[in-house]
């Protein structure tokens, strides 16, 4: 093999040709491009090896399922017969993952904002730092801060919500009980989800191209016109992808929540009543005094997160995949 | 390669720390029969380890009974994880553990699976801790409370929901009860408290109890909160609370717990009271195979009591562990482990029963 630089497609003295695809013949960049490849490739077979446990582990509860399991709500696979059904977990699931993503993304791209564009120097990196320390903090503290600390403290904040709110049905609470409830699940995840978000969205804003900038502030723009016209469009990708991975935080959060709710298998759409449970918090709370059955249906439930996420994730690629046309920063 | 005045005694000192490490004693895995010098009369000692998993229930006990055993015994090393029942019985058909802690007793596919596991005799079910579950609550000003099954059934089935509900104040005549709406509290995960509590609501309370005993609570309304000790902690926590938890969680956590009242007058939650229910269970199971039936409905001991089972192999287990696993339950079955338990909620097994036990700990091989 030569040491020797070739041009694609020249003919060296020696009559061999150098490859004309493009791919340099030197080794480490072939060893280099083999390895890339080879972690694509990995990920791939990761995820597939897991698709295939999930659903290869999930059959046997499927087959002995006496209910319909997307519409039933009561969780009994270890009964004689089972009988099971996901429509309480997605409920709950997605209540609290809505409910975080409304609270978080908003404030997460404000602090990032802020950071990048706002803040002095000095202040930026501190609250930067002490942003990024919020994600190192484990969940479990998260979930006795929130039985602990946080319930207590809003009871206050509940009650007048249900008071002046309870026109919206969703703020009704008919019990007077307003602890382990969807509400408070998805404020804590919402905190917990914060971190991801504001740190990427950091990233996006701070990468915005500085001409761009400079034009709109020349042209006579504001400094929140600026933002609107010069880095918005440029960061929404970024900023979609931000929040997915929060999204894909809040939707697996586990003992957080299994802590925090109160379990019950229901749809009850009055969200500051106690009450409710997800996927993971289920997996979490039912796997050690699990049958045969009950395994297999926890799995089951798993397959069904695994692929609520694909769908989420593939949702928002094809939403940045089309604004990006328009994004006005190509 | 120059190497400074100071490099140079660093390495000297960490070469010095790693030799030095090699001097200590080694681990052990082999089994060997010598008693060691200086421990307990009733212990006799062998060295070795063994790993347990299982029962949540009787952590506590069990954490209290490796440590005295490991401390008398120098060589021996007893590793018990509580996982939950579920767990330890298949981590112990997978071989992973010499035996189980089961808050309930093999049966169906587990037995057989189990019995498939002991390659030349059945797995058997040895009771080794008995618990009470109570009624633990918070109400500022009643100091003692007298609930009947049924009453007890109302509650946490949601159709008694406020605290001077007349059923209840005809209990207990003469104590003031708050007009204040029960907060009930109920096991979020499954748990062998759940099921045995339910079991004996379902045997002791008649029609006011529809529900069939399950580790899952089914019962209607009520918050759930995770473990023992999140009951626990969410009665101590929230006024006008009541909630189920093992006696030894409401001594921990100073809980007031309710009398219960089966018809033949109140009784009081007591490790004493609970160990008469234990003695006068019905025994069953072929052998050496002891399973408990419980008497829920007895006025004489407190009724609602759960019983945590030794499970492994009568014959069959691998040689290495039988030593260390006979030594260890023998321990564990004599008067002095027994003894142990009141003091931490525990309820001890005594009479004929611990017999049976020990004979049937004798019997492994």
């Amino acid at each position: 093999m030569s040491t020797t630089l070739e041009p694609a497609g020249a003919t060296a003295p020696d009559g061999t040709t150098a490859d004309i695809k493009g791919a340099s013949v030197r080794r480490g960049d072939r060893v280099f491009v083999g390895l890339s490849r080879g972690s694509g490739i990995l990920i791939l077979v990761t995820m597939a090896a897991i698709a295939v446990f999930l659903i290869w582990k999930s059959i046997p509860s499927l087959q002995a399922n006496t209910a319909n399991f997307f519409t039933t709500t009561e969780w009994a696979p270890d009964a004689k017969p089972a009988y099971f059904g996901i429509a309480a977990l997605v409920f709950g699931t997605v209540m609290t993952a809505l409910i975080a993503m409304v609270l978080a993304v908003p404030v997460g791209i404000g602090i990032a904002l802020f950071i990048a564009h706002y803040a002095s120097k000095r202040l930026a990196s501190t609250l930067g730092f002490v942003t990024d320390l919020l994600a190192a903090v484990p969940s479990i503290i998260f979930g006795m801060w929130g039985i602990q600390f946080l319930t207590p403290q809003l009871q206050g904040f509940m009650q007048w919500l249900t008071t002046y709110f309870s026109w919206i049905p969703l703020f009704q609470n008919d019990l007077g009980i307003y602890t382990r409830s969807i509400m408070i699940a998805g404020i804590v995840l919402a905190i917990m989800v914060l971190p991801t978000i504001s740190a990427i969205t950091r990233e996006v804003f701070v990468q915005a191209p500085r001409m761009h900038i400079e034009a709109a502030l020349a042209l006579g723009a504001t400094r929140w016109e600026m933002v609107r016209m010069a880095i918005f469009p440029f960061a929404r990708p970024g900023m979609i992808s931000a929040s997915m991975l929060g999204l894909g935080r809040a939707l697996g959060e586990t003992i957080a929540v299994a802590l925090l709710l109160s379990a019950t298998y229901d749809i009850n759409w009055h969200i500051t009543e106690p009450g409710g449970i997800t996927f993971a918090a289920n997996i979490a709370l039912k796997w050690n005094e699990a049958g045969t059955i009950g395994l297999s249906a926890l799995v089951a439930s798993g397959l069904v997160l695994f692929v609520i996420t694909l769908a989420v994730n593939m949702a928002a690629r094809l939403i940045i995949a089309r604004r990006s046309d328009f994004s006005g920063a190509n | 390669m120059n190497i400074t005045g100071k490099a140079r005694l660093a390495a000297i000192t960490i070469v010095g720390a790693i030799a030095l490490t090699a001097c200590g004693s080694d681990g052990g895995t082999s089994a060997s029969g010598t008693s060691s010098a200086g421990g307990s009369s009733s212990v006799n000692c062998v060295s070795g380890s063994i790993k347990a998993s299982g029962s949540t229930a009787q952590k506590n006990a069990m954490a209290d009974w490796t440590n005295a055993y490991q401390q008398a015994c120098s060589g021996a090393t007893i590793d018990y994880q509580a996982n939950g029942s579920g767990a330890g019985i298949k981590d112990f058909i997978n071989k992973q553990t010499a035996f189980a802690g089961s808050d309930s007793a093999l049966k169906d596919q587990d037995k057989t699976d189990a019995d498939a596991r002991c390659a030349s005799g059945p797995a058997i079910d040895i009771p080794m801790v008995g618990g009470a579950i109570v009624a633990a609550y918070n109400v500022s000003g009643v100091d003692k409370l007298i609930l009947t099954p049924e009453l007890i059934a109302g509650i946490f089935s949601n159709s008694i929901t406020k605290w001077n509900d007349p059923k209840i104040a005809a209990a207990n005549a003469g104590v003031t009860l708050p007009d204040a709406t029960i907060a009930q509290f109920h096991r979020s995960d499954s748990s062998g408290t759940t099921d045995n509590w339910t079991k004996y609501l379902k045997a002791a309370a008649g029609s006011a109890w529809t529900f069939d005993h399950a580790k899952d609570w089914k019962a209607p309304g009520g918050q759930g909160a995770k473990g023992n000790d999140g009951v626990g902690a969410a009665i101590k926590s929230t006024p006008n609370s009541i909630g189920y938890v093992e006696l030894s969680f409401a001594l921990n956590n100073k809980l007031s717990t309710a009398w219960v009242d089966n018809g033949g007058g109140a009784i009081e939650p007591t490790s004493a009271n609970a160990a008469k229910t234990v003695a006068s269970a019905t025994v069953g199971g072929s052998g050496n195979d002891i399973v408990l039936t419980i008497d829920y409905k007895t006025t004489t001991g407190y009724p609602a009591v759960l019983v945590t089972y030794e499970i492994t192999c009568e014959k069959g287990l691998d040689s290495a562990l039988v030593p260390l696993t006979k030594s260890f339950l023998t321990y564990t079955a004599s008067d002095e482990a027994q003894g142990k338990l009141s003091s931490t909620g525990y309820v001890p097994i005594t009479g004929d029963l611990l017999t049976k036990v020990r004979a049937s700990v004798a019997s492994i091989s």
